[in-house]
């Protein structure tokens, strides 16, 4: 066959085109096959708690950090323009609403995108390529549901774990800069900070974090497991799971959005 | 060196493994085209051809891990690219297969390694029972002390070993060996030659060996086939392949013992 380059510009845009459709076609079958899977004995428990952990291990650090100066700086930031109007006092509510339902749900999904996502897509594309996964095949296990429906429940459960985590910590940090500056007391600025969050919004961000873990999930699992070509396809599965979960991440943000203040306003 | 001088091997006359006019593509470039084979109960074939020549992607075949394009592939009598999941998990726990790179698990033990298709397919086996079988297989393949070790730490012809426990575990019928002594040094190579006689007279094994090294070929093979241009261009004893003015196999055996 002749090199991409040198075939007519219609041939290869038919061609990319028709590779975009079948990669779609493969991903929603690796979903269904996910979702037949996952719920069909025998369950890999002990390696769900595994994954779990590693991705806690992996991205606690990094959550904590970022969570803290968010808050801190969001809160330190957006003073001024209140403090205008004298209504400084605010402040606690104003980043209860914008940790709560925006900034926690989509920077930890946005972090554990770029540290667990390109990890499942690394660890499972160095095993296809160096055929470990076929190894399982062979072997009384199901590939499949050893490392792909672990690692999807895990990462399903832990971004909205995590979630909630940056949550607090984003607070702690607002709280900070707070008190440092109103001498706002703990449980003033708590209550203040979580009065006008209303149970739409903790579902809200509770479901907004169930499905971005989903996703950082089956991006890295299906790019992995589907990787080709020795070493360099490893990279490109980490790589490209990153821009992929990324990339969907908003996509479903805006629309996840759009349905809560849907349902928000309809009433 | 030893030889195995069984002229055409033949075992006992039961074929295990028939492959019928198999052909294999990947786009567009042909790799299989039109091979058959007959292996038969507890000999050792051995299956020899160049890099890229499709030998992994024949024994892939057989062990049900890639479809054939065209052609009839069939395992103790049943038809590999035909079964359902269950039955060919069924075929696969009697088919044991060394990878190339012996594809250990690494982020497992040596010992996590062997229990993992263990506990899995003995479901009801006591964990003192599954150590004490570990310990045995680790035992007699040279393997003593290497039990908590991460993949990473062993050498090439330990893994090797462990890859072969590994499979061994699960007592299987058929095994298929790829490359078993690529990128391992000469003695070590010896070794590991031994060891796949050793496992057929042991487990009566029926074994594929995929090779380009002449030596691992002349030690272990029964009978030798040759691949070349997706199809097997000559067979039989070690001897009788390699007598012979073709080029395609002079080259072959001039590289392999002159340089
Ligand atoms: N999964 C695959 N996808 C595409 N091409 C493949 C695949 N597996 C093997 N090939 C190609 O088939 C040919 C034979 O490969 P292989 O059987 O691995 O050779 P070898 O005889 O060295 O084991 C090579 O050209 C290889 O690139
Ligand atoms: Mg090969």
């Amino acid at each position: 066959m002749e090199p991409i380059s040198k075939q007519p510009a219609k041939y290869v845009i038919s061609k990319n085109v028709d590779s975009f459709f079948s990669e779609i076609y493969a991903i929603i079958k690796f979903i269904g096959l996910f979702f037949k899977e996952v719920f069909t004995p025998p369950y890999e428990p002990r390696e769900v708690i595994k994954q779990c952990y590693e991705i806690g291990y992996r991205s606690l650090a990094l959550i904590s950090l970022t969570g803290f100066i968010t808050g801190l700086v969001f809160t330190k930031q957006s003073r001024p323009s209140l403090s205008e109007f004298g209504a400084t006092s605010w402040l606690p509510s104003l980043v209860g609403i914008a940790i709560i339902r925006a900034l926690a749900p989509l920077i930890t999904a946005l972090i554990c995108a770029g540290k667990v996502g390109s990890n499942i897509g690394a660890e499972l594309g160095s095993m296809r390529v160096s055929e470990q996964i076929e190894a399982m095949e062979m072997s009384a296990a199901d590939p499949f549901k050893f490392l792909v429906v672990s690692r999807v429940v895990a990462t399903t459960i832990m971004v909205p774990l995590l979630v909630m985590y940056m949550g607090l910590i984003g607070l702690l940090g607002s709280y900070v800069n707070v008190h440092v500056n109103e001498q706002t007391s703990f449980t003033v600025f708590f209550h203040d900070a979580l009065v006008k969050i209303s149970f739409l919004d903790y579902t809200a961000s509770v479901i907004k974090a169930i499905v971005y873990g989903f996703t950082i999930g089956i991006v890295g699992c299906y790019k992995g497991f589907n990787a080709t070509k020795g070493t360099e396809g490893v990279g490109r599965a980490a790589n490209v799971s990153v821009v992929i979960s990324m990339f969907l991440i908003f996509i479903e943000e805006i629309i996840i959005v759009q349905i809560i203040n849907w349902i928000r306003y309809a009433g | 060196m030893q030889d195995k001088h069984k002229d055409g091997g033949m075992g006992n006359g039961e074929v295990v493994i028939s492959v019928r006019g198999l052909y294999k593509s990947f786009e567009d470039i042909p790799v299989l085209e039109g091979v058959d084979l007959d292996v038969y109960n507890s000999e050792n074939v051995v299956v020899l051809g160049r890099s890229g020549s499709g030998k992994s992607v024949l024994i892939k075949i057989i062990a049900g891990l890639l479809k054939p394009d065209a052609g009839v592939v069939k395992v103790m009598g049943e038809q590999v690219d035909k079964l359902k999941k269950k039955e060919l998990r069924q075929l696969r726990l009697k088919i044991g297969f060394l990878f190339q790179g012996s594809a250990l698990y690494d982020s497992m033990t040596v010992k996590e390694n062997i229990e993992f298709s263990m506990v899995r397919h003995f479901k009801n086996m006591a964990a003192s029972e599954v150590s004490k079988a570990i310990a045995e297989i680790l035992d007699s393949l040279g393997l003593e002390h290497t039990e908590n070790k991460m993949p990473s730490e062993l050498s090439g012809g330990q893994k090797k070993r462990v890859g072969i426990a590994r499979t061994l575990i699960l007592h299987p019928e058929i095994m298929l060996y790829d490359e078993p002594t690529g990128g391992l040094d000469p003695v070590t190579s010896v070794e590991i030659n031994e060891l796949i006689n050793e496992v057929q007279k042991k487990y009566n094994t029926t074994s594929i060996i995929i090779t380009h090294d002449l030596t691992c070929a002349k030690t272990t093979g029964d009978r030798v086939l040759m691949l070349h241009d997706g199809k097997f261009i000559r067979q039989g004893s070690f001897e009788e392949v390699f007598d012979s003015n073709d080029e395609r196999v002079k080259s072959f055996y001039d590289y392999n013992f002159i340089q």
